[in-house]
Formats: C-alpha cells, sequence, structure tokens
C-alpha cells in the first residue's frame, strides 16, 4: 500500500525531487512545497470565484435579469460558492498554513505521510477544473452549493452529476489531509515536546481534522445516494417515489454545519499566532483557548438542524439544535475574550499583518451575533432563506477567515520568499477590503430583515439601491485585489530581505532561515516550550526599551 | 486483532529518534473511522426512512435468512483465518501465512458469490421502492468493500512469496494494514446484517 514513505526513505528524499520552480508543478513531498502549491492554487480559484461572484454582484444591480438568463445565474451562484469554500477555503487555511506549519510546529521535518500528502494536494486541480468546465460542456449544476433535492434532482443532471464528482475529490483530499494532520500532531511531535505547549494553531488543525475525518465521509456517502437519484431514479431524496428529502437536509447539515468550522477554526488557529508575535504578549489565556477547540469540535457536531428550522422540524428538535447553539456561543466568545485580551496593553506594531487580524475580530464578532440570532426560531423563520443570513456568513467566511488569510500571508511571506512585503500596499489593500467588505455585506442584513430572498437574479424594485450598494462595496473588494497582487509579486523580487526572523518571533518556523532548507532546519530540531514567552525577558528580546513598532522592524 | 503499536521492530530506539517510528498503522486506522462514518450515514439514513417513511403494503417482504446467515458465517470465519495468517507471518512461517490468507480471500470472493445470488433471487429491483433501493445501496457499498479486500488480501498474499516478496516477519505493515481492515469490513457487515434483515 502507498500509505507513506518508509522512514528509511526520508534522507534519500530531497536528492529525488526536482529544485528551483519546477519543484512547485511536481509531485513534491516537501510539506512546504505542498503548502505553498495549496496556496497559490487555491488563490488562482479564489480569483475566478471573485470573478463569478463580480458576475452576481452586477447581476444585482438592477432588478431585471438584464446581465445574464436567469439559469446561468444560477450556474455562476453555484460555481461561486463551491469554488470559494471548496477550493480556496478550506484547502487554504488546512491545506495551505497547515501544511506549511504544522510540521515547523511540531518540530518534525515533515508530515507524517509526505506521499499521502502530495496525493492530496494532487487530487485538488483536476477536480476543480473539472467542476468549472461543466460550465463549458453542460452548463453547470444549478442548485446552490448546498444540492438540496428537488432542485439538484429535476435540474439539468449533468452539470449536477460532475459537481457530486468534483465535490467527492475534493472530500476526499480533505480527508486525507485530515489524517495526516492527525497523526503529525499527536505523532510526530519532537521528544520532550508536550501537547500543551503547542502552538495554537496545531490545536486548531488538530480539532478541524477531528471535524474532516468524522463528517467529510457523510456528506460522501449522502452525494452517492444523490447521485444515484439523478442517475438511476431511485427516490432516496424524492416523496414521489416513496422518500424523504428532509434526510438530505439531515445529513448534508452533519457534514455542513461542521464544515464552517472547518472553515473558520484553522483561521483562530491562525490568528493566535499572529497577535502575540506583534503584541508583544504571551497568548492570554492558552488552556481556555485549548479546551474552547475541543468544546466547538464536540458541540459543532450537534447543533447542524439550526439550518434546518423552516424544514418542518418537530418541537423539540427545534428546543434542542436552538440551545446547542446557544451554547457554541461560549467556547467562540471565550476565544474573542482572548484576543482582545492579547491586544490589551500589548505593545502592538498596527503593521498590515495584525491590521488584517483585528479586522477579523470586528468582523467575526458580528457574524457571530447575527449567527446567535439566526438560532432563534422565531427569528430564523422571518429571516431564513433571505440576504440576512447570505450577510451572516460572508460575516463569517469573508470578514472572518478571509481576512486572517491575508493577515497570514503577510505575517508568513517573509519567512517563506526570504523578503519583506511592501507596508504602504498591505495598509492600502487592509483599508480597501475592509471598506468594500462592510459595504458589500452589511447592507445585505437591511435587506434581509425587509425580506429580499437569496438566490434570485430579480428582486422587487424597492430594494435597488441597497443592492446597489452592496454591489459598490463588491467593486471596491475587487480593487482591493490589485495592490495585493502587485505587493506579492514585485516584493517577491524586489522587496527587503527579511532575514531569518524579521518579526522576532519565538515558534519554530522563525529559528531558521528564510526560506527554510528542504530539512526544515540544519542540524537538530530546536524545541521550544514557551511558543508564546513574550514579555518574559529572554535575552533576544528586550521589552523593556523598544516598543513594538521597534522590535517588528529591528529585524532588518 | 492488529495491534496499533508501531509495526517497525525497532520500538526501543524510536523512543530516542521519533523520525524512525512507523505510524502507518495509526493512518490507517485513522482513515477506517472516517469510512466507519460513511456507513454510519447510510446506516442513520436507513433507519429514518425505516421509522418516518412507511412503505406501500406490496412493498413489505419477509426477507429469507439462510443465504445471509451463510454470507456472516464466511465473513466471521474469513476473519479468523486472516488473524491465523497474521500469527504465523510474526512466526516467520511465510508458506503456512500464504495458506491462511488464499483461504481467506477464497471465504471473501464465496461470500461475494453468495451476494450475487442473493440479488437475483430477490423480488424487487434497485428502484422498485425505498426499502429495495436502500438495501442495494448499503449491501452494493459493503460489498465494494469486500472486493477491494479480496483483492488486496491476493496482492499480499503475492507479496509474502518467499525468497522475493516485501512481505516478511520484519516488514508485516502490508499485511497488518489490510487486516486491520478485513476485521472492519467484517464488523460493518454484523451491523448491517442486524439492521437490514432483523429489524
Ligand atoms: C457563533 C456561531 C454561529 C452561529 C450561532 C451560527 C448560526 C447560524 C444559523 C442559525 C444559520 C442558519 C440560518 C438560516 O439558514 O436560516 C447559519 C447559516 C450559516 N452559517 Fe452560521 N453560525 C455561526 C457561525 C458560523 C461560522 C463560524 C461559519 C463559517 C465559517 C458560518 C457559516 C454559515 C453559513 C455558510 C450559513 C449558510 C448556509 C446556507 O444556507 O447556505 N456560521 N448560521
Ligand atoms: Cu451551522
Amino acid at each position: 500500500m502507498t500509505v507513506s514513505l518508509t522512514p528509511q526513505g526520508e534522507q534519500h528524499r530531497p536528492s529525488l525531487q526536482p529544485t528551483g520552480w519546477l519543484r512547485y508543478f511536481s509531485f513534491s513531498v516537501d510539506h512546504k512545497v505542498i503548502g505553498l502549491q495549496y496556496l497559490v492554487c487555491g488563490f488562482l480559484f479564489y480569483l475566478i470565484g471573485g470573478a463569478l461572484a463580480g458576475a452576481i454582484r452586477t447581476e444585482l444591480v438592477s432588478p431585471m435579469s438584464d446581465f445574464m438568463p436567469r439559469d446561468v445565474y444560477n450556474q455562476v451562484l453555484t460555481l461561486h460558492g463551491t469554488v470559494m469554500i471548496f477550493l480556496w477555503i478550506v484547502p487554504v487555511v488546512n491545506g495551505a498554513f497547515g501544511n506549511y506549519l504544522i510540521p515547523f510546529y511540531v518540530g518534525a521535518r515533515d508530515m507524517a505521510f509526505p506521499r499521502l500528502n502530495a496525493v492530496a494536494f494532487w487530487l485538488i486541480p483536476p477536480a476543480g477544473l473539472l467542476l468549472i468546465s461543466s460550465y463549458f460542456i453542460t452548463g453547470a449544476a444549478q442548485s446552490g452549493w448546498t444540492a438540496y433535492p428537488p432542485l439538484s434532482t429535476t435540474t439539468a443532471a449533468s452539470g449536477q452529476v460532475i459537481w457530486i464528482l468534483s465535490v467527492l475529490l475534493l472530500g476526499g483530499s480533505s480527508i486525507f489531509g485530515g489524517i495526516n494532520f492527525i497523526a503529525t500532531v499527536l505523532k510526530l511531535r519532537r521528544p520532550g515536546l508536550k501537547l500543551m505547549q503547542l502552538p495554537m494553531y496545531c490545536w486548531a488543525m488538530l480539532g478541524t481534522s477531528i471535524l474532516v475525518v468524522l463528517s467529510t465521509p457523510v456528506l460522501a456517502g449522502t452525494l452517492i445516494l444523490l447521485s444515484f437519484d439523478i442517475v438511476a431514479h431511485t427516490g432516496f431524496f424524492n416523496p414521489g417515489l416513496g422518500g424523504n428529502v428532509v434526510v438530505y437536509q439531515h445529513l448534508f447539515w452533519f457534514y455542513s454545519h461542521p464544515a464552517v468550522y472547518i472553515m473558520v477554526l484553522p483561521a483562530f488557529g491562525l490568528v493566535s499566532e499572529i497577535l502575540p508575535v506583534h503584541c508583544r504578549k504571551p497568548l492570554f489565556g492558552y488552556a481556555t483557548m485549548v479546551y474552547s477547540i475541543m468544546a466547538i469540535v464536540v458541540l459543532g457536531l450537534v447543533v447542524w438542524a439550526h439550518h434546518m428550522f423552516t424544514s418542518g422540524t418537530p418541537p423539540w428538535m427545534r428546543l434542542f439544535f436552538t440551545i446547542a447553539t446557544a451554547f457554541i456561543a461560549v467556547p467562540t466568545g471565550i476565544k474573542f475574550f482572548n484576543w482582545l485580551a492579547t491586544l490589551w496593553g500589548g505593545r502592538i506594531a498596527l503593521n498590515s499583518a495584525v491590521l488584517f487580524s483585528c479586522g477579523f475580530i470586528i468582523n467575526f464578532v458580528l457574524g457571530g451575533i447575527t449567527g446567535v440570532a439566526l438560532a432563534q426560531v422565531p427569528f430564523d423563520v422571518h429571516v431564513h432563506d433571505t440576504y440576512f443570513v447570505v450577510a451572516h456568513f460572508h460575516y463569517i467566511v469573508y470578514g472572518g477567515t478571509v481576512f486572517v488569510i491575508f493577515a497570514s500571508i503577510y505575517h508568513w511571506y517573509p519567512k517563506v520568499t526570504g523578503r519583506m512585503l511592501n507596508e504602504t500596499l498591505g495598509r492600502l489593500h487592509f483599508l480597501l477590503t475592509f471598506i468594500g467588505f462592510n459595504l458589500c455585506f452589511a447592507p445585505q442584513h437591511w435587506l434581509g430583515l425587509n425580506g429580499m430572498p437569496r438566490r434570485v437574479a430579480e428582486y422587487d424594485p424597492q430594494f435597488a439601491f441597497i443592492n446597489q450598494l452592496s454591489s459598490a462595496g463588491a467593486l471596491l473588494m475587487a480593487i482591493s485585489t490589485l495592490p495585493f497582487l502587485w505587493n506579492v509579486v514585485d516584493s517577491a523580487f524586489r522587496g527587503e530581505i527579511a532575514g531569518d526572523n524579521p518579526w522576532n518571533a519565538l515558534t519554530p518556523e522563525w529559528l531558521t532561515s528564510s526560506p527554510p532548507p528542504v530539512e526544515n532546519w540544519e542540524g537538530e530540531a530546536p524545541l521550544v516550550h514557551e511558543p508564546y514567552g513574550y514579555g518574559v525577558p529572554i535575552d533576544q528580546i528586550d521589552l523593556a526599551a523598544a516598543s513594538g513598532s521597534d522590535l517588528w522592524s529591528s529585524g532588518k | 486483532m492488529t495491534s496499533l503499536k508501531p509495526s517497525s521492530t525497532d520500538v526501543a530506539s524510536s523512543a530516542t529518534d521519533h523520525a524512525h517510528q512507523d505510524h502507518r498503522m495509526f493512518g490507517v486506522a485513522t482513515f477506517l473511522v472516517a469510512d466507519a462514518m460513511t456507513f454510519a450515514g447510510f446506516f442513520a439514513a436507513y433507519l429514518t426512512f425505516h421509522a418516518v417513511n412507511p412503505l406501500q403494503p406490496d412493498a413489505i417482504y419477509e426477507l429469507e435468512l439462510p443465504l445471509p446467515i451463510l454470507n456472516t458465517v464466511l465473513l466471521l470465519v474469513s476473519s479468523a483465518t486472516f488473524h491465523k495468517a497474521g500469527q504465523n507471518l510474526r512466526k516467520g512461517a511465510n508458506q503456512v501465512c500464504r495458506q491462511w490468507l488464499m483461504l481467506t480471500a477464497v471465504l471473501g470472493l464465496a461470500f461475494l458469490v453468495s451476494q450475487m445470488v442473493e440479488y437475483f433471487t430477490l423480488p424487487f429491483g434497485l428502484t422498485d421502492n425505498l426499502f429495495a433501493s436502500t438495501f442495494y445501496a448499503l449491501t452494493g457499498f459493503h460489498g465494494l468493500h469486500v472486493t477491494l479486500g479480496a483483492l488486496m488480501i491476493l496482492i499480499v498474499w503475492w507479496q509474502c512469496r518467499t525468497p522475493a516478496g516485501r512481505v516478511t516477519s520484519e516488514n508485516q505493515f502490508p499485511l497488518e494494514a489490510v487486516e486491520l481492515y478485513w476485521h472492519f469490513v467484517d464488523g460493518i457487515w454484523v451491523v448491517l446484517f442486524l439492521i437490514l434483515y432483523l429489524i
């Protein structure tokens, strides 16, 4: 079985791999190469998903469907959601940063199963191309990223079947990745490194991977049943043939509520790495952070039916799922206050990484509040399937996770490339993104509360002005990508040389050269007992003498 | 049962250098947890259908039990024979191990044949009604697992050959991995048998 490289092969691996640019297009087993493959591939899909979002917002500038026909709108909408979730957010917060950072954090030279890791990545490009090609070949799926029957069983079959195939491949990739992360965090730790000494991102990835392994297979099974309904005309989810649509919803959300945590837990972890470094303070409440991640994992598995309050869900079930959902706000709130406390009194360097992290905290708490509101049945029955829900989850997924992805790129770019990003462009990027994002999505709360349904190409003319506001915000978001793109490309060649540890950080990935050697560290892996030991006088850092921004720029 | 301990023989030295420990069995076990969740989803769907979607009177069957009972016995015995194969490999008796492996594969194939016989004698087809569809989906998905398992057993059987094979008492991983998988597939069958045929 080709589950992993034999341990003995480890020493020979580097010489077998291509070097230079070529390795990024190869079946590399180096976790750093794979991490970057995930990141760049994910970003390309983000640009595609962004273009699709642009098409949606253009259509919605006017109340009539004059920019594209309605069925094309449905396809664009479905592709947008699927691309953004399965090809951008999930691969990037898990695969990209996970692969790059986790081996460093556990003091290993690679992931537990390097070859499985490469397989997991190489499932993604074909799956993504398959998905997008469906638009040109037969017309893409039209039933949204949720693929609810009967929508998915009554719209054109070919596009839906390709969609299912693609999501199955991506789910497989995600499961392989999850197995690898669990094994790496639990089994590959450097001797002497205890679980409770790991950087928080390891815990976040452990929790996320547990969710991936437990819930993604259920989605796979469900989609297989759905494909039977489409191709073989069975009636699992077809009441006309004695089946039951609600069972699909239960199975789907058993995966997809955990999936929202698969998208946001890693982001929690990444912010927890970034903030202490730039505030020169230990992460506040390490142990409570760990316990709340694990509480979210457990609770996250038992709240799924809050997506189904209007699906004829019986009262006892509504009650149970409302209460369970309210409970999950507790560990989430603990994390929120821990980040605030980490910032509190810190010597904060307000650089792009911190700006995006703070943007995350603000947006995420807004999305969390609307989330708790949505979990209340009397409120939800009014706004379910309206733009309010769209606003809610974009505040979480974009305002939360995507902001963190950008923060992480600003934070780790020096490590990956050996050069600094341009700060001015970074701040411009943040400003445009933050304003554009809020302008785009804040008005959608109002739209939803006033009854505009989601997933429609045409709407009541009274909503036109607010939709135009929202579209203007989307335009700003699109523009905000330009300084970012220019920055990452230009800085790769002309940026200032970063040095090994430009932020004076303590986590192990900084205790090596930038970019790191194939074996991660020349010689022995460092043993970091206190990844957040800032504020403890360590000879490397003179806290009394310097402000945060001095420290941050002192590595030049 | 297969142990989840690293199958590398050199456990003592691995304590000092973690890079030399073999975590592949841990990976296989985690994968099987994921696989079990796929079945769990199917079971949940089946049980929900069973509880809330009553069938038309003409779609209610008394399933014949002899064949599925035979199938259960075949699989349970094959788990035992696989266990025997593993024991012999650990003793270094590759030839005996291969005989047990072949017996296991034959039992697995016998299961598949008997399953086919059942399929062709059942009074309903895939799309006849909800129960029929779920029945075929569940047993079919399980049958796929058995087919894959039987193939992998044959591969391990080939790899156990002396003197050139790569599976030896020093390198047991392929056999241990397939053995764990096979026990898992048998366990799933028992659950399947209980909920499909007995309730
Ligand atoms: C404080 C925690 C949260 C609570 C209480 C919460 C609650 C809810 C509820 C009740 C809904 C259903 C609304 C409806 O359809 O009528 C919903 C929808 C949604 N939430 Fe959240 N949520 C929370 C956090 C998150 C997070 C962290 C994410 C993603 C990272 C997320 C993503 C989504 C998505 C994608 C939907 C819409 C799904 C769809 O119908 O397409 N939520 N949320
Ligand atoms: Cu949810």
